[in-house]
């Protein structure tokens, strides 16, 4: 692991700790919200490692001229993978809306976006249900 | 925002050429940076910041959410009835060659015109009711909004 | 190329049949958005479509249960670059279950979603539904790596929404859809990661074309990497055991039908998923591949089939408990899976189908409690037998089905999943999957207990004939197919020979579509 291996990879270490830090958002905030934004850093994380992926050093942007009189000599970007983010980004983005609209109507269900008091108002719906449902049951549920 | 008056006359003067630039950028598409895409996008820009500057009720005369939520549909109806004309041609689903079967470059840029059209329509419904579902959030919605 | 050439031989409907598989429902969807409004317009577009859709399967079907395969391209587009959708004796038997599912739960649905969902959303919710049923459908046919991470996301967030339109009945249905929807995301994007990695290596996301560039590089620690996440991503889908949280509140929560329909497909399709990357993509001879399944899922798997199986007996609500003795069920799939042999694989195939149906039935007749006695608690159901026989005696069935009474289907799978154990010689894990069974034996016998042999709680009528039609149907198949196992069997084990046989590489490069079936040429 010398240094030219690590300056090497520049975009795979970036890549990792952005991912790894939208996973930690997404497992330790208890807010929904935030949960939804390491999600989206998460998701970001995977964007840019693509991104860097379809780079061709000394590549330029893959369009060709109008006259489509291409010069062998140009080397060009790999565009696919782009494209295949491009597709990503979008699925991200409805992704976002939706986990945010859940949000809205859980807050308007629950009178709160925190985890640890939805889990405690969850928690006492079932004991409530197991009471009722476990004497119905003689006790045995 | 209703003493911000520069704000106003601005808006009102750029909503009309945001929709243009829109227009712009559907269809040149396929000739240059652009497409169904960006284009929805900017088309939605316009109403939004109608919306935001003056108030909701006046974007949604132009822009019922009911209309934004059948042209989110409506997009991509033509899109996939885009590749099923090609495949009523006797071609596979969204072969473009079946525009114009003489000249199968020409045909491509029939099929990705309707194609990006599909795609413009949808993302600006698509916007639109992200947009609408989110800032018109009241306790519960009445039948009519759906 | 397409465009290169002027186009002679115009194709027939037979030859559209692949997309037109996917393409039925794939439209409807805005459709129904579009006429919208009125709630029987909607329902029968969708129905319409999923017949439509059911049709096209059995016809794929029939022309690959022996063997070989169909390709499409989509735009005329040759693969590796364009987008090829593929059908052998594995998705077509897919295809078949999913249509065939929807075409029954959707009957189901008309009286059920009506009780159950808002009115002025009931346009939205068959969008959703179809959005979803062609998520799984584009999942299961296309031969393109990242276009598998596309429907399946379609497929997922339209199920995270039809999950929450069970908000209206209990609130709960809003934070299972958003725990789905985080560990769902999380799922796909380790997937896509998965993709990526090996885009890297390859070049390539035809699946053909990345098995044989794959072939040569399995050493490769990136290749390897990419394996294991495009595991762990497919595991969160299937809710492998520890990956499971989400499912028994999603399940539980979910309106009747949604539950009916995603229990009985949604699971299996990402089963699919890991079926096809396992053998198709990375061949079976990956050492890397072995291990995991020998050291990691096997465990796993046998885990799920105990643990899962426990906590359903001790549930006080029947959907709930059904909800983990699915999850006990995916391991015995799995455990089909990890004996990496080809009785092994035809038992998880057979299983995939037969629990399939067997679920639906089950989920169909909680439906129908659910409509008449207001919720699916033990304590709400007793004595609902006596008021409602004809979806009760279904759930029987059901239910021994689950078990794997002789005469079921589910004996079937899990008597050729025993004898793949016993071939592999892994006679403990024999007797485990046995074992296993009693557990089952505890729980269904509750639930019939419950049903039959108390007083009635409430006066209920027998379910609306709309229920009671497809509820009985698909009963009807879980005893066709435990005693006729012609076409599953058949369907089966010529999946489990085109798994194992490895990847049929790219198609032979053809200006249209190109069928090469193993005998005879079909158009």
């Amino acid at each position: 692991m010398d240094w030219s291996f690590f300056v090497g990879h520049v975009n795979y270490w970036l890549f990792v700790v952005l991912m790894m830090t939208g996973l930690y958002v997404v497992v330790a905030k208890g807010n929904l919200v935030k949960k939804i934004v390491g999600l989206n850093m998460f998701q970001t994380a995977v964007f840019m490692l693509y991104i860097s992926m379809g780079k061709v050093h000394g590549g330029t942007a893959p369009i060709f001229p109008t006259d489509m009189k291409i010069d062998p000599a140009t080397v060009y970007t790999n565009p696919l993978p782009h494209v295949l983010i491009l597709t990503a980004i979008v699925v991200g983005i409805a992704t976002t809306a939706l986990g945010l609209a859940l949000v809205v109507r859980i807050r308007e269900e629950y009178g709160t976006i925190e985890e640890d008091e939805i889990l405690e108002i969850e928690q006492d719906m079932a004991s409530e249900e197991n009471r009722i449902h476990g004497q119905a049951m003689g006790g045995r549920a | 925002m209703q003493h911000h008056i520069v704000l106003r006359v601005v808006t009102k003067l750029l909503c009309g050429l945001i929709v243009l630039f829109a227009f712009y950028v559907q269809f040149h598409g396929d000739y240059s940076p652009g497409g169904g895409f960006q284009a929805g996008v900017i088309m939605a820009v316009a109403f939004i910041a109608y919306a935001v500057v003056f108030n909701l009720e006046m974007a949604q005369k132009v822009m019922p959410a009911r209309v934004a939520h059948k042209l989110a549909a409506l997009g991509v109806l033509i899109y996939g009835g885009t590749g099923v004309v090609s495949m009523l041609f006797g071609y596979t689903f969204l072969d473009y060659g079946a525009f114009q079967p003489g000249h199968p470059s020409h045909g491509q840029h029939w099929g990705i015109l309707a194609v990006e059209l599909g795609v413009g329509v949808t993302v600006t419904g698509v916007m639109l009711t992200i947009f609408y579902a989110f800032t018109s959030r009241v306790p519960s919605i009445s039948d009519e909004e759906w | 190329m397409a465009t290169e050439s002027v186009h002679d031989v115009a194709l027939t409907l037979h030859d559209q049949l692949p997309i037109l598989q996917l393409v039925v429902p794939f439209l409807a969807a805005p459709l129904v958005m579009v006429v919208g409004a009125g709630r029987g317009v909607a329902w029968l577009i969708a129905f319409l479509a999923s017949l439509a859709a059911f049709a096209i399967s059995a016809l794929l079907l029939a022309q690959v249960i022996d063997g070989g395969f169909l390709s499409y391209q989509i735009g005329g587009w040759a693969p590796p670059l364009g987008i090829e959708y593929r059908i052998d004796a594995v998705n077509a038997f897919l295809l078949f279950l999913i249509s065939g599912v929807s075409t029954l739960v959707l009957p189901f649905a008309y009286e059920s979603v009506k009780a159950e969902i808002a009115e002025r959303n009931q346009a939205l919710f068959y969008t959703c539904y179809l959005l979803c049923f062609a998520g799984l459908l584009g999942v299961t046919i296309t031969g393109d790596a990242f276009n598998v991470f596309v429907f399946l996301e379609i497929s997922s967030l339209s199920t995270y929404a039809i999950i929450a339109a069970g908000a209206d009945r209990d609130r709960r249905a809003l934070t299972a859809a958003y725990d789905y929807l985080v560990m769902g995301t999380i799922g796909a994007t380790f997937f896509v990661i998965g993709l990526g990695l090996l885009y890297m290596m390859t070049g390539t996301l035809n699946m053909g074309d990345l098995a044989d560039r794959i072939a040569p590089q399995t050493d490769n620690r990136t290749i390897q990497a990419a394996f294991a996440f495009i595991v762990v991503g497919m595991g969160l889908k299937i809710a492998i055991y520890p990956l499971h949280l989400w499912l028994p509140n999603a399940y539980t929560y979910a309106p009747s039908a949604v539950t009916a329909f995603l229990a009985a497909t949604a699971t299996k399709v990402a089963v699919y998923v890991l079926l096809r990357f396992s053998f198709s993509v990375f061949s079976p001879g990956f050492a890397f591949e072995n291990y995991t399944y020998e050291l990691i899922i096997l465990p796993f798997a046998i885990l799920a089939m105990f643990a899962a199986s426990f906590i359903a007996i001790f549930q006080t609500d029947l959907k709930r408990m059904l909800a983990y003795s699915s999850i006990a069920q995916i391991g015995y799939m799995l455990l089909g899976l990890s004996l990496m042999n080809a009785s092994g694989l035809a038992a998880t195939m057979v299983h995939l189908f037969n629990h399939g149906i067997t679920k639906a039935v089950l989920f169909m007749g909680v439906g129908a409690l659910t409509l008449r006695a207001g919720s699916s608690f033990y304590a709400s159901i007793r004595g609902m037998g006596r008021a409602m026989p004809l979806t009760a005696a279904a759930m029987v069935v059901g239910g021994l089905s689950l078990i794997g009474v002789p005469g079921t289907a589910g004996f079937i799978s899990k008597w050729v999943l025993v004898q793949a154990a016993f071939e592999k010689g892994w006679w403990p894990v024999a007797f485990l999957i046995v074992l296993s069974s009693l557990l089952a034996v505890v729980y269904v016998w509750r639930f019939v207990e419950t049903l039959y042999l108390h007083e009635p709680a409430r006066d209920a009528a027998e379910a609306p004939l709309t229920m009671v039609v497809p509820i009985w149907i698909t009963a009807l198949a879980c005893v066709w197919f435990g005693i006729n196992t012609d076409i599953t069997m058949t369907a089966a084990n010529t999946a489990a020979e085109t798994l194992l046989s490895g990847s049929t590489g790219l198609a032979e490069p053809s200006p249209w579509t190109s069928a090469l079936p193993a005998g005879e040429a079909s158009h």
